[in-house]
């Protein structure tokens, strides 16, 4: 490079020096100028934007859990209620090593290999902020150890919560239902009703019976903190409080003593018993056999529990009284008697004669009575009295399916009964439209027959014929059944009761149901088929006995209980209302596989109803002997 | 002498207009640590005393004649790379980076020497080859500069090997480096980007990308800027009021007593408290320029125009680091933020700029 020396010119270099000086002067102007645009930008222009992000930042809401409605029964008998109690619950983002985490905790605390099972079901449904629960109801001694060594265990912790108890268990399990973890099927319902907001912090939510129907009014409203927190999520101060409101308190129709009464009536059966207040349509009673304890399912019940009541051939979780669909059998026979005094297709004092079979006009097909031989010459008191099943094969001829199915609906058959519970089966009433829609068949006159004495394609829920014997037992007026009798609210102002107006009225006329009621009572006389339901008791029993098909008899074949296996036995029914004169109650029992509803299902209905009008605490019963002919349906 | 006559002569070298701005920006420095320190004493009383100490040597540079100061420039830049050589070699790790010497008694952070040191070299430089500037002059002016910022970028710190990168370009700049080269400069800076990109490190390179979208890594890299911002938007106008900034004394904001206290001030004192410091700050830096523009020599002209634009850039580069104009890169804000090492920095500086403009009458021929 070529070496250019240049001499010092004074004047022109601090000229040029100073041009340097403008620019560098001007350079620090741009920096100011986009300062200042930044700085108007963010502190005036969108100051309101980091107002509220900076207020998000410092304010924390915390939601205060209601504490959650109780049920008591109609006299104040509690059947769901809250206690408080210490869980020892993981907090899963901070744990490394679960497995190690328990094993450590389980030389402190209990923990049985139920509890882990139920842990693991738990994670596996659990979102990842939750804390979960490992052991719950830890007793006193059991938090002073852990209490001891909390250091140790820095995931874990303490917390008192308020427990749901059933301390009914079993007894009233399929009505009350129980409470279950909030899961992600229950949140999305939640978002979609626009309830969220009031379930931030509530970690359970009814999933069946009462709990789940009436979820809305026990839940409360969940009361909000605001507090002031620092960057470690640690409250400062407390800016404002509205206090939760705790949930509705239901008080039910159910009498307590009455269900336990009517529970262990069944003894060892399986079955329903559905006990209406006909003069309002309140339940007293509502039976499923067996239950199941819920209490374990408020924190997840664990696989192996699960699995055994998912898998038991008695199917406990099954809700018979509500979902349980059979065929009514007899006990469909005083509505069938009222049907045809409707149409006037039979007078009552009309007779028809019963040799024991019945054929179809121009078929060799035979539709035998239960009784072989049959009765006689029967009218229509006498064909529901001795359940006489001649008298109804010709009485449905004679009214036709569209007739049947036009009266039997207005009592409720093939119908929901819209009680205050969810899942109700609608049973089935059976119609040529069904029939052509189910299985693209027309409809046979054969069909009809069977449907006259409630067998082939006719189908009820134990509910569904309470209902019906309550709207006849009340004649023809019928009230929606409904098991909670009032919603008490913690401010009494607002208490409810669940409406007494009655549904509609079947108009039917005193004399047809003078004969229909006299006709139900000699069903528990002398001459009935359930005489040993009313012996000895003060007050008339109106009542109809039952007996619904498990398996379907070849032509021909006759049933031998005892040739059957114990399982395939027939479902037996009975229905009744008490006192016959004013009636109180009515009721419908079936006893799964007790063959014949005078002898199995009507003494559980004796006694329920013996306690209900008299106070009587049942006595065990002595075994009743079957006599051939008469208890036989 | 008398009492009045021992004052003059020790007031006679502080130029007052510079003094008065420093010691405002020095008593918003108390007011706002006082807050950001959540309403105690302990780091206004410890900043108190950086001050005493920065200010001390202020005044003894101030009235260090510039033919002395001159003598100075290279020692310490010799040291300098001496340190900084030894930091390389032996130097103390913390946060992953190595920056500080330990030297038995005290911690040193070289780089901090040579933000004064490396411009004080190159004005020096200049003024020894003023007669006959060439081109070769300002090259080997550009390897004083480099080298130290070779090391400082290695150790690594990104931030204050830029800073001492501007500092030297300054000098560059007043010295007459031609616009050619500088526009050849800047497109060889341009090309060699995405070079530079690749030798970055994994969190330097987070720290950009954050600017672009800090909600990105809210909890992570982003935390920093996003909370600087909601505390500096959500003062608005007029401010939340002093010791009232929720985003500062409920700890949201990180770093609030050194490099993000502009957040806490600005979060308290509103668009308007934020004016004002830049109108203070303005008034030092114009302050700096009437000093550079008096300026008799060749070598105090460099020297002060450069600590006066240095100066102008720490304190843009920390507030639109606060604001979210800029990546975080850790430079403190000049003269308010705690600190012991700044502060000193900082306030030699000053000195030097009293001293090129008390001294100039002496030196003027």
């Amino acid at each position: 490079m070529k070496k250019h020396v240049e001499f010092k010119n004074h004047q022109r270099e601090i000229f040029h020096f100073q041009l340097r000086l403008v620019v560098s002067i001007g350079f620090v102007l741009l920096l100011l100028a986009i300062l200042l645009v930044r700085l108007i930008y963010l502190q005036a222009v969108r100051h309101n934007y980091y107002q509220t992000l900076a207020e998000s930042n410092r304010i924390a809401i915390v939601p205060i859990v209601p504490n959650r409605g109780l049920i008591l029964d109609r006299n104040g008998v509690v059947l769901a209620r809250n206690y408080s109690g210490y869980t020892l619950e993981i907090n899963r983002n901070k744990t490394i090593d679960l497995e190690a985490t328990i094993n450590e905790l389980s030389t402190l605390v209990e923990v049985t290999p139920k509890d882990r099972k139920r842990f693991k079901k738990l994670l596996a449904e659990s979102r990842d902020f939750q804390t979960l629960v490992i052991r719950s109801r830890l007793s006193d001694e059991e938090v002073a150890r852990f209490a001891a060594q909390q250091y140790r265990f820095p995931a874990v912790e303490i917390k008192a919560r308020l427990f749901r108890d059933y301390p009914f268990g079993e007894k009233t399990a399929h009505l009350i239902g129980y409470i279950g973890r909030i899961n992600e099927t229950d949140e999305a319902l939640l978002e979609e009703g626009g309830l969220a907001a009031n379930y931030r912090g509530s970690d359970y939510i009814g999933k069946t019976g009462l709990e789940q129907s009436y979820e809305s009014d026990l839940h409360g409203t969940t009361g909000i903190e605001q507090v002031e927190v620092d960057a470690g999520g640690r409250a400062v101060r407390m800016l404002s409080h509205t206090a939760p409101v705790s949930g509705n308190t239901l008080v039910l129709s159910m009498d307590a003593k009455l269900q336990e009464i009517a529970e262990q009536s069944f003894g060892n059966y399986r079955g329903a018993l559905v006990a209406i207040d006909p003069n309002n349509g309140e339940v007293l009673a509502f039976v499923s056999k067996p239950g199941y304890d819920p209490n374990p399912f408020i924190d997840g019940i664990d696989t192996q529990s699960w699995d055994e009541l998912n898998n038991s051939p008695d199917v406990p979780l099954n809700n018979r009284a509500l979902r349980g669909q059979y065929p009514p059998g007899s006990t469909i026979k005083p509505f069938m008697a009222l049907a045809g005094l409707n149409f006037n297709t039979r007078k009552p004092e009309q007779t028809i004669s019963d040799p024991g079979v019945y054929y179809l006009p121009g078929s060799s097909r035979q539709y035998r009575d239960w009784k072989a031989g049959g009765h006689g010459s029967v009218n229509m008191f006498k064909a529901i009295q001795m359940s006489c099943d001649i008298y109804f094969y010709g009485l449905a001829t004679e009214l036709g399916i569209d007739n049947i199915f036009d009266y039997l609906s207005r009592f409720g058959f093939g119908k929901k009964t819209g009680i205050d519970l969810e899942g109700e089966s609608s049973g089935l009433l059976p119609s040529q439209e069904w029939k052509m829609k189910r299985y693209q068949q027309i409809w046979y006159p054969g069909d009809t027959v069977s449907v006259g004495i409630g067998q082939g394609y006719s189908l009820v829920t134990p509910l569904q014929l309470a209902f019906a014997t309550a709207t006849l037992a009340n004649n023809g007026v019928a009230f929606k059944p409904h098991l909670v009798k009032e919603v008490q609210s913690p401010r009494s102002s607002e208490n409810r009761f669940i409406a007494k107006e009655p549904l509609y009225d079947l108009n039917i006329g005193p004399k047809d149901l003078d004969l229909v009621s006299r006709a139900m009572v000699a069903v528990t006389q002398p001459g009935g088929t359930a005489v040993y339901a009313s012996l000895g008791t003060p007050y008339h029993i109106a009542g109809k006995t039952g007996t619904a098909q498990v398996i379907a008899m070849k032509q021909g074949e006759k049933y031998d209980e005892k040739a059957v296996d114990e399982r395939h036995r027939d479902h037996a029914w009975f229905i009744a209302f008490a006192p016959a004169e004013e009636p109180r109650i009515a009721l419908a029992v079936l006893a799964e596989n007790g063959g014949h509803g005078g002898s199995t299902a009507a003494p559980i209905a004796r006694k329920v109803m013996d306690y209900y009008l008299l106070g009587k605490i049942p006595k065990p019963l002595p075994d009743v002997k079957e006599k051939e002919g008469i208890e036989h349906d | 002498m008398t009492r009045r006559q021992l004052w003059q002569r020790f007031i006679a070298h502080l130029d007052r207009p510079l003094l008065l701005g420093i010691a405002l920006l020095l008593l918003t420095s108390l007011l706002v640590l006082y807050s950001a320190d959540n309403a105690s004493w302990g780091q206004p009383l410890r900043q108190m005393l950086n001050i005493v100490v920065a200010l001390t040597c202020m005044w003894l540079i101030a009235n260090l004649p510039l033919h002395y100061l001159m003598r100075t420039a290279v020692p310490i830049y010799v040291l300098g790379m001496v340190l900084l050589v030894g930091v390389a070699l032996f130097g103390e790790i913390s946060h992953g980076a190595r920056r500080w010497l330990n030297l038995g008694v005290m911690n040193l952070q070289p780089s901090e020497l040579m933000k004064i040191g490396v411009p004080l070299m190159m004005a020096w430089y200049f003024e020894k080859h003023e007669a006959t500037l060439t081109l070769k002059n300002y090259f080997i002016a550009s390897l004083l500069l480099i080298m130290p910022i070779a090391l400082i970028a290695r150790q690594p710190d990104l931030g204050t090997s830029l800073l001492i990168l501007a500092s030297g370009f300054y000098v560059l700049f007043l010295a007459g480096l031609s616009w050619r080269v500088m526009g050849v400069l800047l497109v060889a800076a341009i090309a060699s980007a995405p070079v530079m990109w690749s030798m970055l490190h994994e969190y330097q390179r987070h720290r950009i990308l954050m600017l672009f979208d800090p909600s990105q890594d809210a909890l992570g890299n982003g935390y920093h800027t996003i909370q600087a911002t909601i505390a500096v938007g959500s003062g608005g106008i007029l401010g939340k009021g002093y010791l009232n900034g929720t985003q500062t004394h409920l700890d949201f904001l990180p770093e609030r007593t050194t490099d993000f206290i502009f957040a806490v001030y600005s979060e308290e004192f509103g668009l308007l408290g934020s004016l004002m410091l830049l109108a203070l700050y303005s008034f030092v830096i114009w302050r700096g320029f009437v000093i550079t523009g008096n300026a008799s020599t060749y070598f105090t002209r460099l020297m002060a125009g450069s600590i006066t634009l240095t100066f102008a850039t720490y304190a843009f580069v920390n507030l639109s680091m606060v604001s979210g104009i800029l990546p975080v890169v850790g430079v403190p804000l000049p003269l308010i933020s705690y600190g012991g090492t700044s502060m000193l920095t900082l306030l030699l500086g000053f000195g030097m700029l009293m001293s090129i403009e008390t001294h100039k009458k002496l030196v003027k021929t």
